[in-house]
């Protein structure tokens, strides 16, 4: 490495693009005919990530862990209840929506199921042209040339969403996603609705557009695999909490926390050979309720090495090796 | 011993659609056959097919099952079949119980369609049933009711119901699809076990490449409606003949192995 | 589930209470005098201030409807001194008209009204669910597509019209049934069966109509759901397959529908009484209309009204008993 390379590393480092902390977001729970307040439900519980530029942030997880809600609340389609959302030097967490408009520009979202995130009454043309008129600008680029930049054609412009496949579809969120030129796309499940030979082809395509443009992404998906596809990074989540962070060939290849390696030996590999002589670690019983978590870990009620220590004490996010953080007394690596 | 033979079945729907052309699937006694394709390749029509469940479709073909053509047996004879003998569980469980009946009841209701016996008895059953399946305290949640369940005992149910009159055929279609990988690993390892212990044949219908290697002896892989390749899982996973087989084995993203920067894909852009 | 019958017990209340003012208001609102309509035609200002007095017309409106409350919880008096009228518990008032108290008249005419309403509601019921039931099962077939036109048929023709229609043919011409006058069902059942067919036929061609359509519709889709095609792979017969995981399910919108049109039927079934001179709640709110008989109409209103908001509260209570799902909530 080169000294210029170390400069430019160190400058990523001190200034990331995105920058959470301690992110948290409650939802009230309200109970029974009188619908009083019966507490609140924690889904997103002291999150903290960063992303620098032109980095891929991986952010994995099985339902309900809360990375969803993780999305909604950087692109603030939600408020968080606190913590801070650092972008563009600006904190949104407490922007509202007048003084988040202009900062939406470098901020964008690709969600999972392209259809319902489309107009069906609207051509493909004033779909993107929206996303212009959202910011009271005019469109600076044809939308045929927007189609182009994500595989489409020109004629499809005057078309409406209904008429395209789901791959296609997809492609046009993104091409409105990228309208304005982001700086940072948060794609949450952008492929797991789609079939996997249209996944790839998706997939391609975001690595070219990051290539071309420079951009950042926080990556959302339940599906391992895709995720080591296009991440740089890796942060693993369990039940509102961020249980691991790890570049990505030292999480598929030395996984620290016990989720972690529980997740990674139950995804299925296309091999009869590997599947015969793998060892399985099959977690037993369903996640816990959110309304209702275990005290200490959260992930101790599945774990098999989990101990006193576990049940008293919520183990912190801490460096156990260079680029990986863990949230566990009983690593699978230690330091 | 062959369990299920199919031949040259077509399926074609009112609407002119020919979602199967030309078929043909052998499945043992107490064997997996995996059948894979992507969406519109027609092996969930093949499933339907096969118990006779299809609507507003015109079946041809043979399919033999255990000795007896299926496509010449009236309703009657065919039901009795159903349940009895071939049992199915799909993909999004929770859709698939009634919402209105408690899961002992639907369970108890298949093994009663089968069997002369009296609601305790059968109620009984259920019980056991969800107890092999790993449903913790089963005298309990027998009670309860499907939205009372998650997604992956609520597939535990399906299967319980599935399995409680013994069938000799399983068919599971995209029956861990709907699952968290975690709890796909769980009714994966149950099929796992059910299989060794009852020797129950499973057709088990997927888009999953990783779920066959994991379970299935035989593979059949699907393309618009027809068998583009088959035979034994190593061959057809290790020495993959036809370009699409390699194609969906390739450009699906992994957890191991090199790191290609880009995903190999298949066909144009759709 | 006692917690949440007291909320909506609660509820239901204050629903009735608003429906009271409201009507109290639009009544206070029309240019009609009261005093006038309860004195008659002759007669002197002498005796209609005499009247405003007894009825507290001369009190704020706040006042009056405190009075009127009052009087439906607990009855009230009229006038003071010799003139003081007493009204007991529930007292609505007494009719311009008649003088009877409008309590007494409206439950002298809730047997008719119960028998036409219940006994259509059976009708077009039975007929109503078995003809959508078959539609969707034969769905597209020549069945369906005659019962849906008829249904459509049963639907847009006016009930004045279906009831001349079978008066004429079955009174007049074919002389089958003597012309409706109410029986009492205890002495003579058979003459009470006698005059109430024409009216349940009236009234069950209209809502079997709508019945058939609905049925139809939700059989349709609850026949499309995955636990029906469970169902059929479970091997279950046909029939049990229809009945206990089609039928079932789609029968839950048609309790909601039937709770309200009983309900609204119970407080009268204006236009076929009226046509049948039938003299239940419907024939009262008609006859008190057209003689401007302000204390009846008002309390046909909420007579009327009281049973769609319990009608409503009782298909709630079924709906939590029949949908598990409702019940976890609940």
């Amino acid at each position: 490495m080169d000294e210029d390379d170390q400069r430019d590393e160190r400058a990523a480092d001190r200034s990331p693009l995105l920058e959470v902390r301690n992110l948290v977001k409650r939802f009230p729970v309200r109970h029974g005919l009188t619908q009083r307040l019966a507490g609140h439900v924690a889904a997103v519980d002291g999150v903290s990530l960063t992303v620098g530029p032109g980095e891929t942030l991986g952010l994995v997880g099985e339902s309900g862990c809360g990375k969803s809600t993780v999305a909604k609340l950087i692109t603030r389609l939600e408020r968080p209840t606190s913590g801070s959302i650092h972008f563009a030097a600006r904190d949104l967490a407490g922007l509202n929506e007048t003084a988040l408009r202009p900062l939406r520009r470098d901020l964008q979202m690709v969600f999972q199921d392209p259809f319902s995130s489309l107009n069906p009454r609207h051509t493909v043309r004033q779909i993107l042209a929206g996303a212009y008129r959202y910011q009271g600008l005019e469109p600076d680029q044809p939308a045929e040339e927007l189609l182009a930049r994500v595989g489409l054609e020109a004629g499809h412009a005057d078309r409406h969403p209904h008429e395209f496949s789901g791959g296609q579809a997809q492609r046009i969120g993104i091409a409105r996603a990228l309208a304005l030129r982001p700086k940072l796309v948060v794609c949450d499940e952008p492929v797991s609705a789609l079939d996997v030979s249209v996944q790839a082809q998706i997939l391609n395509l975001l690595r070219d557009l990051q290539d071309e443009y420079g951009l950042s992404y926080l990556f959302i998906a339940h599906d391992l695999g895709a995720v080591r596809q296009i991440s740089t990074r890796i942060a693993v989540m369990y039940l509102g909490s961020v249980v691991e962070t790890a570049d990505r060939d030292t999480l598929f290849a030395q996984p620290a926390h016990p989720y972690t390696h529980a997740l990674l030996s139950a995804v299925p590999l296309p091999d009869p050979d590997l599947e015969a002589s793998r060892e399985r670690i099959v977690l037993h019983g369903d996640l816990p309720s959110p309304l209702d978590p275990p005290s200490g870990c959260r992930f101790r009620t599945r774990c098999l090495k989990a101990d006193e220590l576990c049940a008293a004490e919520r183990p912190q996010l801490r460096t156990i090796a260079l680029g990986q953080q863990v949230a566990c007394h009983y690593p699978e690596r230690t330091p | 011993m062959t369990l299920l033979t199919v031949r040259d079945l077509a399926v074609e729907f009112r609407s002119g659609v020919r979602a199967v052309d030309g078929l043909d699937l052998d499945l043992d006694t107490g064997r997996v056959l995996g059948v894979v394709g992507e969406s519109g390749s027609g092996k969930s029509v093949t499933s339907l097919a096969v118990l006779g469940l299809l609507r507003d479709a015109q079946v041809s073909g043979e399919i033999r099952f255990d000795g007896q053509e299926l496509t010449a047996l009236d309703r009657r004879a065919l039901r009795r079949l159903r349940g009895n003998r071939i049992a199915m569980i799909f993909q999004d469980p929770l859709s698939c119980l009634n919402p209105y009946y408690s899961v002992a009841f639907q369970i108890a209701e298949a093994y009663r369609a089968h069997h002369r016996a009296g609601r305790k008895q059968a109620h009984r059953v259920a019980v056991r049933m969800l107890d092999r399946v790993g449903i913790p305290e089963p005298e309990r949640r027998a009670r309860c009711y499907p939205h009372e369940f998650s997604g992956g005992m609520r597939q535990r149910v399906m299967i319980a119901m599935a399995l409680c009159l013994e069938p000799d055929l399983l068919i599971a279609d995209e029956p861990t699809t709907a699952l968290d990988v975690t709890v796909q690993a769980q009714i994966l390892q149950l099929l796992r076990e059910l299989r060794e212990e009852a020797g129950t044949a499973i057709m088990l219908i997927t888009h999953d490449m990783g779920v066959v290697a994991g379970l299935a002896d035989q593979v059949v892989v699907m393309h618009q409606g027809r068998a583009v390749e088959r035979g034994p899982v190593r061959d057809v996973f290790h020495r993959p003949q036809e370009p699409y087989t390699r194609g969906l084995l390739a450009c699906v993203p992994r957890i191991d192995g090199p790191l290609p920067d880009r995903l190999p894909t298949l066909g144009a852009i759709t | 589930m006692i917690l949440y019958l007291l909320r909506r017990l609660a509820v239901t209340a204050a629903i009735l209470l608003v429906i009271c003012a409201a009507t109290f208001a639009i009544f206070y609102l029309m240019p009609a005098d009261p005093a006038q309509g309860a004195c008659g035609k002759a007669c002197s200002p002498e005796r209609i201030t005499e009247i405003r007095t007894t009825l507290g017309l001369n009190h704020s409106p706040l006042s009056q409807f405190g009075d009127y409350l009052t009087g439906i919880v607990s009855g009230r008096t009229y006038g003071t001194g010799e003139h003081a009228v007493n009204c007991p518990f529930p007292c609505l008032g007494f009719s311009f008209q008649t003088n009877q108290p409008v309590w007494q008249m409206l439950t002298s005419r809730l047997p008719a009204s119960f028998s036409i309403a219940v006994g259509a509601a059976v009708l077009w019921l039975a007929v109503g669910v078995a003809a959508g039931v078959v539609s969707a099962l034969r769905c597209g077939s020549l069945w369906d597509r005659a019962a849906m036109t008829a249904a459509l048929g049963g639907v847009s023709l006016p009930i004045y019209f279906t009831a001349l229609v079978l008066q004429y043919l079955l009174v007049v011409q074919l002389d089958l049934l003597p012309y409706p006058q109410v029986e009492p069902l205890t002495t003579d059942p058979v003459g009470w069966a006698q005059s109430m067919v024409m009216p349940w036929i009236t009234l069950a061609m209209l809502y079997a109509g709508i019945y058939a359509r609905v049925t139809r519709g939700e059989m349709l889709e609850s026949l499309g759901q995955n636990y029906v095609r469970t169902a059929r792979a479970k091997g279950l017969p046909e029939i049990t397959v229809v009945r206990r995981h089609a039928l079932r399910p789609a029968l839950m919108p048609i309790v909601t529908i039937f709770g309200m049109d009983l309900g609204a039927l119970l407080g009268g079934a204006l236009i076929t009484e009226s046509v049948f001179g039938l003299p239940g709640v419907g024939k009262l709110a008609a006859d008190a209309i057209s003689s401007a008989d302000q204390p009846v109409i008002l309390g046909v209103t909420l007579f009327a009204a009281s049973f769609v908001v319990l009608a409503n509260l009782l298909v709630d209570l079924v709906y939590a008993v029949l949908d598990p799902r409702v019940r976890a909530v609940g």
